[in-house]
């Protein structure tokens, strides 16, 4: 006779958050049930609840950021945990400590979760490796950025209900977008269908084994329900992705030209105003900007809770 | 006198009695058993199994089941010495060469400094002659410090020992100091050994450009970084007559362009890794900075490319490109670590598990190309033959190790094949007439009545 224990709910929840690959379709939609109690949560005076109440988050951010930094830090509040944020700049990384040795000293203060922000691929699976803390992956390199996904997926859902069948077209710099990625896989996996579009020389050669359609113009874009608009990065011009900011604004901008009426325009942020989006898109009510943003905290306390507050469990004996 | 070109440690010339090994040396036409008399560190007979005398002061080593081989030669090991002898020496080096059954190895030139003076050569040289457990032969720098611009010294590099001349870790991204090179390769002599890459294709790749790239998000290095570069090398190597030697083939783009280039009689050999004929781009999903090497694991059809013109003849030798790299420099983001895996301790192995085991490649074409390197460089191929110098390995082909399970004899430990259960394990290996490795599981058999 054997024993052995299951959690209750059906969907099993991963150890770390690395990548969306981690969750299938029942473990994303859990998570986003999870993330509307809470944003229910924040329309309250008090914010807080107390389910991390003695609990240390550490969030490890080696890039600048200001939205997935802040609200990882208020999620984490919000859920009561004490948090200690290290960024590279002013810390023993600038001395030249390495990823591992750093996270082995914080891992002494016996952190519940460490949420990592690396300019590195692979970076947070790396320190799953080295600490017994939940890892949550805040964006590494060009390879993911999951809670993004999530928020983004936790928007379009409150939208539209349900992205089945829902045609969502990317724009941009696929090629050195970790949101891309992450959001191609999401979208994907809750029933949607992705088409990226981008100048040539920023389109990954063998984007489409992610699942995706691939093209080089907006002819068609008229079919998308959902325009994911990309942030174009100024240090490409150098490397000569593309010729010029205004060469690109006139390809791929999304304009009120080129948007029809009941479309939705999505954008990670930060925007550049009047390349990517036109002032009067950003500012339409077509786009769920503001939305997306406001969706970080609640998401991101439900990523929180659902890793590191443990469901309750049922005996089985077989 | 001639130039010496390899160097080691001296040691006593083995005396020994091979009893029964299975001898597989498809050079030497020999693929049955056989006893092998070792006399002064020479092949002085081969018999029927049980019918020779053991040497009156000698070891008799019982290997019936046990296949002999001549002893493997890899033309491409990087030795870290001098300057990060933190990676690997070459005492540390040359023990995982005999302990992978290698006879002779050939160490490149990218040390700190670079191999790129006669002083920096010749105490290499002095220092294998005392430290190196196997023939260690050098190549020297192309170009002074690699960086492309000056050529080195060749003519005097080459009386101070110099096997040939390669910049590898570096492509000669200048077409025109290639042929400069070539040229002065009269006077000089000595093989022009190629790392091709074009660095405006490769630029900060960390991977295989493809499906598996776009999925990870990290740079990709597309093949055609390879196969332009050896298209135009061997177009210059035919416009000056020379000789030149493809290191580390990785794709069917260069396969095809090297087809070419021999079928248009251009004086061209190649060598092919084990990790590009037993890998793939699909490991890289792992992120693990072992599998992190340049050129970069490929897709499936290069790979089955590479296999076929091992097996064709096409591409001449197995070389391992042995690249250690010390535990702290691994241990970070893929797309921080360095480029390369150790190789010379799994070489056979991992070639035999994945290629021969697995139906791929028959085992004389692996046992001709793992010492076919010796000829490319124009040393003495290793023969199990009465006369020849004894320079062999036995091999266990029914023994299987998990790679790194009882740690290695390379001072460095980032092996691609770390973990995974190899089958083929090597017992002995006798270098230029000398026992330069012998594992514990060796029986000495009874001394015959």
């Amino acid at each position: 006779m054997s024993s052995t224990t299951h959690p209750i709910g059906k969907n099993p929840i991963p150890r770390h958050l690395i990548s969306i690959d981690d969750l299938d379709r029942a473990a994303i939609e859990r998570i986003l049930d999870r993330a509307e109690s809470f944003a229910e949560v924040q329309g309250r005076e008090i914010k807080k609840v107390p389910a991390l109440r003695g609990r240390t988050v550490v969030n490890l951010f080696y890039e600048a950021s200001t939205r997935t930094s802040s609200s990882f830090e208020l999620a984490a509040k919000r859920l009561s945990a004490d948090v200690v944020s290290v960024r590279s700049i002013g810390s023993s990384v600038e001395k030249g400590e390495s990823l591992k040795d750093t996270v082995q000293t914080l891992s002494a203060y016996d952190p519940a979760a460490i949420v990592i922000r690396s300019p590195h691929v692979g970076a947070a699976q790396l320190v799953a490796g080295w600490t017994s803390a939940a890892v949550i992956n805040a964006g590494d390199g060009k390879h993911e950025h999951p809670t993004q996904a999530l928020l983004d997926v936790f928007t379009l859902r409150r939208e539209l209900g349900s992205l089945d069948d829902v045609k969502i077209w990317i724009v941009g710099d696929v090629l050195h977008s970790r949101v891309a990625r992450s959001d191609i896989l999401a979208f994907r996996r809750m029933g949607a269908a992705v088409t990226v579009c981008a100048p040539p020389t920023l389109i990954p050669r063998g984007v489409e084994a992610l699942g995706c359609q691939a093209t080089p113009t907006l002819g068609g874009l008229d079919e998308a329900d959902v325009i994911y608009v990309l942030r174009m990065q100024r240090e490409r011009m150098r490397d000569s992705f593309v010729p010029s900011l205004r060469e690109y604004a006139e390809r791929y901008q999304i304009n009120s030209a080129r948007l029809r009426p009941g479309q939705l325009v999505m954008h990670p942020g930060p925007v550049n105003r009047g390349v990517e989006l036109s002032g009067e898109v950003i500012d339409s009510d077509q786009a769920l900007i503001g939305a997306q943003v406001k969706a970080g905290v609640a998401v991101r306390m439900a990523v929180l809770y659902e890793l590191l507050v443990p469901a309750p469990v049922l005996a089985v004996v077989a | 006198m001639a130039v010496a070109r390899l160097h080691h440690r001296p040691a006593e010339p083995a005396e020994l009695l091979i009893r029964g090994a299975y001898v597989l040396d498809p050079r030497s036409d020999l693929d049955d058993p056989h006893d092998i008399l070792i006399r002064g560190g020479r092949v002085a007979e081969l018999g029927a199994p049980g019918t020779l005398q053991p040497p009156p002061s000698g070891d008799v080593l019982q290997a019936i089941g046990k296949h002999a081989f001549p002893g493997f030669v890899d033309p491409h090991v990087h030795l870290r010495t001098p300057g990060e002898e933190y990676k690997e020496d070459l005492q540390t080096g040359t023990r995982a060469a005999a302990a992978g059954g290698f006879c002779a190895v050939i160490a490149m030139p990218n040390t700190k400094p670079v191999v790129d003076e006669a002083a920096v050569l010749r105490s290499l040289t002095d220092l294998a002659r005392r430290d190196a457990e196997v023939p260690t032969g050098f190549l020297a720098a192309i170009t002074r410090g690699l960086d492309g611009q000056e050529l080195t010294e060749m003519a005097e590099l080459r009386d101070a020992g110099a096997l040939g001349f390669t910049d590898d870790g570096k492509p000669v991204t200048s077409a025109g100091m290639l042929r400069k090179a070539l040229q002065y390769q009269r006077l000089a002599g000595g093989l022009l050994a190629l790392h091709e890459e074009d660095p405006s294709l490769s630029r900060d790749g960390a991977m295989h450009e493809g499906a598996v790239s776009a999925r990870l998000g990290l740079a990709g290095i597309p093949s055609l970084s390879e196969s332009t570069m050896v298209m135009r090398d061997a177009a210059l190597a035919r416009y000056e007559d020379a000789r030149v030697h493809f290191q580390h083939l990785s794709c069917e783009e260069s396969v095809q362009a090297l087809q070419q280039a021999r079928q248009a009689g251009a004086r061209v050999s190649a060598e092919v890794c084990p990790h590009h004929l037993t890998l793939t781009e699909d490991i890289v999903r792992t992120l693990d900075s072992r599998f992190k090497m340049n050129p970069p694991l490929r897709s499936e059809s290069d790979r089955l490319a590479l296999v076929q013109a091992l097996k064709d003849g096409v591409i001449d030798c197995i070389a391992t490109d042995h690249a250690p790299h010390a535990r702290h420099e691994k241990e970070v983001p893929f797309e921080e670590a360095p480029m390369g895996t150790t190789g010379l301790e799994t070489a056979f192995a991992a070639l035999y598990t994945e290629l021969v085991l697995a139906g791929e490649l028959e085992l004389p074409v692996i046992v001709e190309r793992m010492s076919a390197g010796a000829a490319v460089y124009e040393l003495p191929v290793p023969r199990i033959a009465p006369g020849e110098p004894a320079n062999l390995c036995l091999v266990d082909l029914e023994a299987s190790f998990e790679v790194g399970a009882g740690g290695y004899f390379s001072r460095s430990e980032n092996c691609c094949y770390h973990g995974r259960t190899l089958r083929g394990r090597v017992l002995l290996t006798i270098a230029a007439g000398t026992v330069a490795y012998r594992g514990r599981l060796l029986a000495k058999a009874p001394a015959l009545a």
